[in-house]
């Protein structure tokens, strides 16, 4: 809503020196968010005159046509001599009174106006057009051509309001009354503790029987309508410059006299009107649903086809019309200019259902200054007045004639009562406000309120907002001012810190940045595509994915099933920018369909709905995952002067796994797999106990080169990616503290020969079930191939580490338990001990 | 060689003498000066302590002296014995001394050399933030609770007072799922939550008043990706719901709240507004940490942090709506609660200066790493 100043003070009587700043902060204090304070004519300095022009002399020989013109402008230019001014526009004749400004003045954008030489003849000044002088647009974009009764050497600047203060306020979705001149004012006069001059008190008479006929049929999408005629509109009136500017400061373009009029009255009151060509409608309006199908062409020039849903006003014909939307181009006012003259109007002010209003707007995608007044709720009460108004102002402008006729349809409503207790305001702020001032700051806003400690509030009609005891503490409560609230700290019951799943998920971001990787939060969006690189099989369960209705593109329809494409698109974007040594990683939710999500129904919201209904709610919803992943690409170590460097490769996505395993105490199971979208050769699949099930937790490795080319990802990169909430579950309680023995260790190392393609992992499992319980540790500290090794063949060299929690271990005790372990290496993997 | 009790051997008793003590240690004195280094030394000590040298020699002959002679001897040859340990051992430490001295000066390195040769990780600014506005909360008793991003559309609205077709539900521009029909349609009854909201609706009905929880979380609106804007962002929430509590209470949780993250001195401001599940409502600012308000007005001391408006926008609050309480079991009655919720990339800009949103969206490492860990 944008609000000039200049109109909002024939409501309010605000001191002369208050500017639209000192405006603004009070009603940003009162709660209407007044986001800008545009200066209009900021920077304007006459002489800015009214000026009658006596001749014009057409000058020959230039590219465009051009005048030169005499002035009259009265004793504006000190003189009393006819100015002369060259002038390039052409929309005005001999004895057009127009707007001329003098040399010496400065118009907006810091243009000094002086006499200067041009096309031949020296120019004393311009002749303006609206452009010129920011006046917004009127349509025409020429020169401005006054109506002819005001006089030469008139000062425009006042003639043509330039100069004001123009407020622009957000409504917020529960003040429709604010887009309203009267509900802007009644706010400013509650800030300024001043009186309210309402323009909807009318005097407005009774409805009878002869207005013209309105048939509803739907009362309760129009609770209330009310028709009145005014004929003899003289064709050649035109919207007096006051209201074109009023219009035109609060964002709207002047059109017609009867067009205006209902949108200056809507302005003004907030109740939007509909104007119709009387000798256009055929028979008594009727307001019904549209049948499904059912066609209009609205104002807009748009067919619509309309919906059952959808209120329309209707005449013998059909459809006139889109209830409280937008009028039908074939009841439309005619313009001025053209042969049909409109001289009999019939005016509608109704009142219409903000929800219906609501959803007809949204189904059409046609928002209008109407719709978006209804669907916030106009005050039924205005509607008379409104009408009213419209009326007058027709009658004034238009040398109409107001027919007697008046009609009023209006369904049986009571007025709105909430019980509240007086001290209701004072216990939500927790502020002791005290009856006397509840009661005066809610009659401020419009309320009745009676009674002591318990008060019966009656709500004005224009505030169908306020329906709750805590809808009235909000109206105390900000206008005593919520910069007036004191500052008191709750204390909460004693807590219980973080969840054993929230330090889970924190402690998982730490190692890893902690391992050298940089976390990225990437969009979940997806879509075939990227599944395609990937390699993923046509029945991948990663792609059933939860698809958008409305996906910001249609190239990424779905939510992601894995974190690897939007992780592998960061690894790109910051390759591409030059860092080529790449160690990423993110934990997020991924989205997978159960393939059994259930509709929900509908619940209330009226009660606790049951934990039934509740299930039903999370049964529609898609199974979400907390996973996480990291890609690694170029160098993990750097070369330097310390030496060589290390490429990334699979050995480091499967630690980064292990990193996530040991954060949670859980062990890694590791085994060779093949599964897209990694190398089938140097793919792990990642396993850990869940309630004495190995469980499958993640893979991680070297990416297939195909991926790599499809993506056009580094050469050799890697990538991990498990579900935390397996690990979750994997979590086995409390650790148990190891028992340190001081007892010297017995160190005995061995190297097998095992097949090419027998896992480590089997080697080692079976190497530490045979040494029993006196081995501490074993590590790998070799892998060798080679001639004496034989083809098909790799000796993989342990150090075994023994020792016993009571004694000093002799060597034959180590020696029996590293034979142990080296039989059932043999056994299970046919192992043979190299030397041996 | 003599032994005790052999006969009386008077060249051998000569080594004995005072005289020839003394020389036999001063040699031993002189030898341990001259050498150069440890291995002279080493040397040297051989010559002069060891089995074969004249006072080992000597102090053998002790045995052969008539025992009447033995006490004088042996204290002569002991003392010269001990004079000569301590000169050795004076000696080496000298010499040590000397040759660490050398090996440290040789086996100095440029300390000065860079090191990169693990580059750091990081946690995303965006993480680590939330964590410590999370933190603010859980050091004074409230909990962290957390929700699904696909939502119930019951949960994101019908359960907040978001009435069906009230133009409020149109605010939030939403992303809607499509049914398991596929239906192209907004009746799928799902959608990415369009704030942190819907968590406390769970939160209500998941426990029992007294409720002190902050919801952290990634949400979802379709505005386009651009310097200021992004679909997918992330809010933090706060819901109380307890017997008693006011709008001052909500008040003095923001100030704690800025003050904990922005400074002792700092304050919040409320300015009216309207969200369907609180009322009454408010929009919260906080003074502008940077000039503290003192650019208002001030031409010559302009803040880029606040646009010299001397506030910064935070985000939204006040009382639950009892209309939310009613829909989540909760008696308005006997309970009263206050909740709030901001946009963490919004207070990532403002308290870290970062002028693009899609800085924080991309992932570049050159953003990310110099967060580091905690922020």
């Amino acid at each position: 809503m944008r609000v000039p100043l200049s109109w909002l003070r024939e409501y309010v009587d605000l001191p002369p020196t208050e500017t639209g700043r000192d405006v603004q902060a009070k009603l940003v204090a009162v709660g209407l968010e007044v986001e800008t304070v545009e200066q209009i004519g900021a920077g304007l300095k006459g002489p800015l005159v009214v000026g009658k022009v006596l001749t014009i002399e057409e000058l020959e020989g230039f590219k465009k046509p051009i005048r030169f013109c005499t002035v009259d402008v009265g004793s504006a230019n000190g003189t009393g001599e006819p100015q002369e001014i060259v002038c390039g526009a052409r929309n005005f004749a001999v004895g057009d009174k127009v707007v001329v400004v003098l040399p010496g003045a400065v118009l907006p954008g810091d243009f000094a106006i002086a006499a200067r030489k041009t096309y031949g003849r020296t120019s004393h000044g311009m002749i303006c057009s609206t452009d010129e002088l920011g006046m917004g647009d009127d349509g025409t974009h020429g020169i401005i051509v006054l109506p002819p009764e005001h006089e030469a050497g008139t000062d425009a600047i006042e003639l043509l309001e330039l100069v004001d203060e123009v407020l622009d306020i957000a409504v917020t979705p529960d003040r429709g009354y604010c887009l309203s001149m009267r509900g802007v004012a009644r706010e400013t006069a509650i800030a300024y503790g001043l009186p309210l001059r309402d323009p909807a008190l009318l005097d407005v008479p009774a409805p009878n029987a002869y207005g013209y006929p309105v048939k509803v049929s739907d009362p309760i999408g129009c609770d209330r309508f009310t028709a009145r005629t005014v004929v003899g509109l003289q064709p050649e009136a035109r919207s007096p410059i006051w209201m074109q500017r009023r219009l035109q400061k609060a964002g709207m373009r002047p059109i017609s006299l009867a067009v205006d009029v209902t949108n200056y009255v809507m302005l003004e009151l907030g109740q939007p009107l509909h104007a119709y060509d009387r000798t256009r409608i055929d028979g008594p309006i009727g307001v019904r649903r549209a049948e499904q199908g059912e066609k209009l062409t609205t104002l807009d020039g748009t067919v619509r086809v309309l919906d059952a849903a959808d209120l329309v006003i209707t005449d013998n014909r059909g459809p006139i019309g889109l209830a409280g939307v937008m009028g039908g181009a074939n009841t439309e006012i005619a313009d001025a200019s053209e042969d049909a003259h409109t001289t009999e109007v019939v005016i509608e002010a109704a009142h219409f259902d903000a929800i219906s209003i609501a959803r007809t707007a949204r189904r059409h995608k046609l928002a209008s200054e109407a719709s978006k007044r209804f669907e916030r709720g106009v005050d039924p009460q205005a509607a008379a007045a409104a009408a009213q108004r419209t009326v007058d102002l027709l009658v004034l402008l238009a040398g109409g004639t107001a027919e007697a006729g008046v009609t009023e349809v209006s369904a049986p409503s009571g007025p709105r009562t909430i019980t509240m207790a007086a001290d209701h305001p004072d216990k939500v702020a927790g502020v002791a406000y005290g009856r006397e001032t509840v009661v005066r700051r809610l009659q401020e806003v419009g309320c009745d309120a009676y009674g002591q400690d318990e008060l019966l509030v009656t709500a004005p009609s224009w505030r169908p907002d306020l329906n709750e005891p805590n809808d009235l503490a909000e109206e105390v409560i900000r206008l005593e001012g919520y910069e007036n609230l004191p500052s008191t700290l709750p204390t909460p019951p004693s807590g219980r810190g973080l969840t054993d799943r929230q330090r889970l998920h924190r402690r998982v971001g730490r190692a890893l940045a902690g391992a050298g990787y940089v976390e990225a939060l990437n969009y979940p969006f997806t879509g075939e595509a990227v599944l395609d690189q990937l390699g993923l099989e046509a029945d991948d369960a990663r792609r059933r994915t939860v698809k958008l209705v409305n996906p910001l593109s249609d190239e990424e329809p779905s939510l992601r099933t894995t974190l690897l494409p939007g992780l592998l698109g960061a690894l790109r974007r910051n390759d591409g920018r030059g860092s080529h040594d790449l160690a990423l990683f993110e934990t997020g939710l991924v989205f997978r369909p159960t393939g059994q999500e259930t509709k929900p129904v509908r619940l209330p919201v009226d009660r606790r709905p049951s934990d039934e209904e509740i299930a039903t709610l999370d049964a529609a919803l898609p199974r979400q995952p907390r996973r996480a992943a990291v890609v690694l690409a170029g160098a993990r170590e750097q070369a330097g002067w310390w030496g060589k460097g290390r490429p990334a490769d699979w050995a480091d996505s499967v630690e980064a796994a292990r990193t996530i395993a040991r954060e949670a105490g859980v062990d890694l199971t590791v085994r060779a797999d093949q599964h897209a979208p990694w190398h089938p050769g140097r793919c792990a699949a990642l396993y850990v106990t869940v309630d004495g099930e190995e469980t499958l937790f993640g893979h991680a490795g070297e990416l297939h080169p195909r991926v790599i080319k499809e993506l056009h990802l580094p050469e050799r990169t890697c990538a991990m990616e498990v579900e935390l909430d397996v690990l979750e579950q994997a979590v086995d309680g409390a650790l148990r503290a190891p028992r340190i023995s001081t007892f010297p260790v017995a160190t005995q190392d061995v190297a097998l020969v095992v097949g090419q393609d027998v896992p480590a992992a089997d080697v080692e499992r079976a190497l530490r079930e045979g040494a029993g319980e006196l081995l501490e540790t074993l590590r790998l500290f070799d892998v060798f191939t080679g001639e004496q090794i034989g083809e098909g063949h790799k000796s993989l060299a342990y150090a075994l580490r023994f020792r016993a929690a009571d004694r000093t271990l002799t060597v034959d005790e180590a020696s029996a338990a590293r034979d142990a372990a080296v039989a059932l290496a043999a056994e299970r993997t046919g192992a043979v001990l190299r030397g041996a | 060689m003599s032994a005790p009790n052999k006969s009386y051997d008077p060249v051998e008793v000569e080594a004995l003498k005072p005289e020839e003590i003394e020389r036999i240690r001063d040699e031993a004195f002189a030898a341990f000066a001259a050498a150069g280094d440890l291995d002279a030394l080493a040397q040297a000590k051989t010559a002069h302590t060891g089995g074969t040298s004249p006072l080992s020699l000597a102090n053998r002959e002790i045995g052969a002296l008539p025992p009447q002679a033995k006490a004088e001897a042996g204290k002569r040859v002991g003392q010269a014995r001990a004079a000569v340990g301590r000169a050795l051992a004076a000696r080496q430490t000298e010499l040590e001394a000397e040759r660490d001295a050398r090996v440290l000066v040789e086996e100095a390195v440029d300390v000065t050399l860079p090191y990169d040769r693990t580059p750091a990780g990081a946690r995303h600014p965006l993480t680590t933030i939330m964590e410590r506005v999370a933190d603010v909360f859980v050091a004074m008793g409230y909990e962290v609770a957390e929700g699904p991003e696909a939502e119930a559309e019951w949960f994101n609205f019908d359960a907040l007072n978001f009435v069906p077709d009230h133009p409020a539900r149109q605010m939030q521009d939403t992303f809607f799922v499509e049914g398991a029909d596929g239906a192209k349609n907004d009746e799928s009854g799902v959608v990415l939550r369009t704030h942190t909201s819907p968590v406390q609706a769970r939160t209500l009905l998941d426990r029992e008043p007294p409720v002190y929880v902050v919801c952290p979380g990634r949400v979802y609106r379709t505005d386009e990706l651009d310097a200021t804007h992004t679909p997918v962002f992330h809010q933090i929430e706060l819901l109380a719901v307890d017997e008693g509590l006011t709008m001052a209470d909500l008040k003095g949780t923001l100030d704690h709240m800025v003050q904990a993250l922005f400074g002792p001195d700092m304050k919040t401001r409320l300015r009216p507004n309207f969200f369907p599940f609180t009322e009454p409502s408010a929009e919260m600012d906080m003074v502008c940490y940077v000039c503290r308000g003192e650019s208002v007005g001030n031409p010559d001391r302009p803040c880029r942090t606040c646009g010299s408006e001397g506030w910064i926008e935070l985000g939204g609050c006040g009382m639950v709506n009892p209309k939310v309480l009613i829909a989540c079991g909760v008696d308005p009655q006997k309970y009263s609660g206050f909740a709030f919720g901001f946009g963490i990339e919004r207070m990532l800009m403002f308290r870290h200066n970062v002028e693009d949103m899609r800085d924080m969206v991309e992932g570049d490492v050159r953003f990310t790493r110099p967060f580091g860990m905690e922020i």
